[in-house]
């Protein structure tokens, strides 16, 4: 099937996991992690239990601090 | 007000645009903006909101909790805080930026508010401000930031960066996407980023605080449309920017149908202690 992740097209198997997705793109730092799925953001409760469908957006948001990190 | 003619000449290049006018300009000079942080996104925008004309900026800067002296410009901080300079090593943060906006503008008064933001005082710093940029470098500030702003219905512009990205959201509380909707809580000690892993290309800083700059004013003066709703990203490698496309999270637990988050809690304080991290 074909997903729009973080606004690139990528084929991948029919039947795909949130958290087995986050895998396949190779997010080393799932916690590191908010998803959104066409338009919603989900419950990190919800990567394991939602499964993707054909043409789903889904964007990999990150939780970024500054750079300045204790200086 | 009226402009007096040094200010019409100082101003000249907002005022002849259509969008600003001298009637845009006179709101910018009785409009007040509050920074948190006087660091690598706090420096860019006090510098630019000083020569805007922000009548008002204030400035908080307590120092980074757990650095001794974290509050004094250090040799590191100048490869991209460019509001301080190398004779400003070792005095205090806020008084150092405050002397360069000065000089910068003279028409503008500047606040400083020495001290870190907490639950105890956030609420009451942030009330007398427009609008709030959040240049602050850990994730308890952050989410201390975006809850206050809600309870007190102040306009936010947050931001992060890291390495070679960055990312900012305009927050209008009540009415668009705030940062707990998109994370409902601060990242588990042991995910944030090491030390070995951080580190920033200075000028990623001065990009992202412009923006936020930017978004200041376009606010202030009604013109544009703001980054609500909007996630940008950008990375300085690729030069890419993105628009991510929000909507407000029901289930967020500060500005959802049914909020659990009711007042304002300090989050655990969650950073990389360069002095005494073992990486």
């Amino acid at each position: 099937m074909n997903l729009v992740v973080n606004g690139k097209k990528t084929d991948t198997t029919d039947g795909l996991t949130v958290s087995e997705l986050l895998v396949k793109e190779d997010v080393k730092m799932p916690e590191m992690v908010s998803v959104e799925l066409n338009g919603k953001i989900l419950k990190r409760s919800e990567f394991e239990t939602t499964t993707l469908n054909d043409d789903d957006q889904v964007e990999f948001l990150y939780y970024m601090g500054g750079g300045s990190v204790a200086n | 007000m009226s402009l007096t003619e040094q200010q019409i000449e100082r101003y000249s290049r907002h005022i002849i645009l259509e969008q600003v006018g001298g009637v845009g300009q006179e709101k910018l000079l009785s409009s007040k903006v509050l920074i948190i942080g006087a660091g690598g996104l706090g420096a860019p925008a006090g510098l630019y909101l000083a020569a805007a004309g922000v009548g008002t900026i204030g400035i908080v800067d307590g120092g980074t909790i757990g650095i001794v002296d974290g509050d004094k410009v250090e040799l590191s901080n100048l490869q991209r805080q460019v509001i301080h300079h190398t004779s400003d090593v070792g005095t205090e943060k806020i008084e150092s930026a405050r002397s360069k906006m000065l000089a910068v503008n003279p028409d503008v008064k500047v606040n400083t508010y020495h001290q870190w933001a907490t639950a105890e005082n956030i609420r009451e710093i942030i009330r007398d401000y427009d609008f709030v940029i959040d240049g602050t470098d850990n994730f308890s500030a952050k989410f201390l930031i975006n809850d206050a702003c809600y309870f007190e219905r102040v306009p936010f512009s947050h931001a992060g960066i890291l390495r070679f990205d960055g990312q900012l959201l305009t927050v209008l509380p009540g009415k668009s996407t705030c940062y707990r909707c998109i994370f409902d809580a601060p990242p588990p000690a042991d995910a944030v980023p090491s030390c070995s892993q951080a580190g920033i290309l200075g000028v990623l800083a001065g990009v992202i605080g412009s923006l936020q700059a930017t978004e200041a004013i376009k606010y202030l003066l009604g013109i544009g449309d703001l980054l609500s709703d909007t996630l940008l990203t950008y990375n300085a490698l690729t030069m890419n920017f993105r628009r991510v496309r929000l909507n407000r999270n029901p289930d967020c637990r500060l500005c959802g149908d049914e909020p659990e988050i009711t007042e304002l809690k300090d989050e655990q304080q969650v950073v990389c202690d360069l002095k005494n991290c073992k990486c």
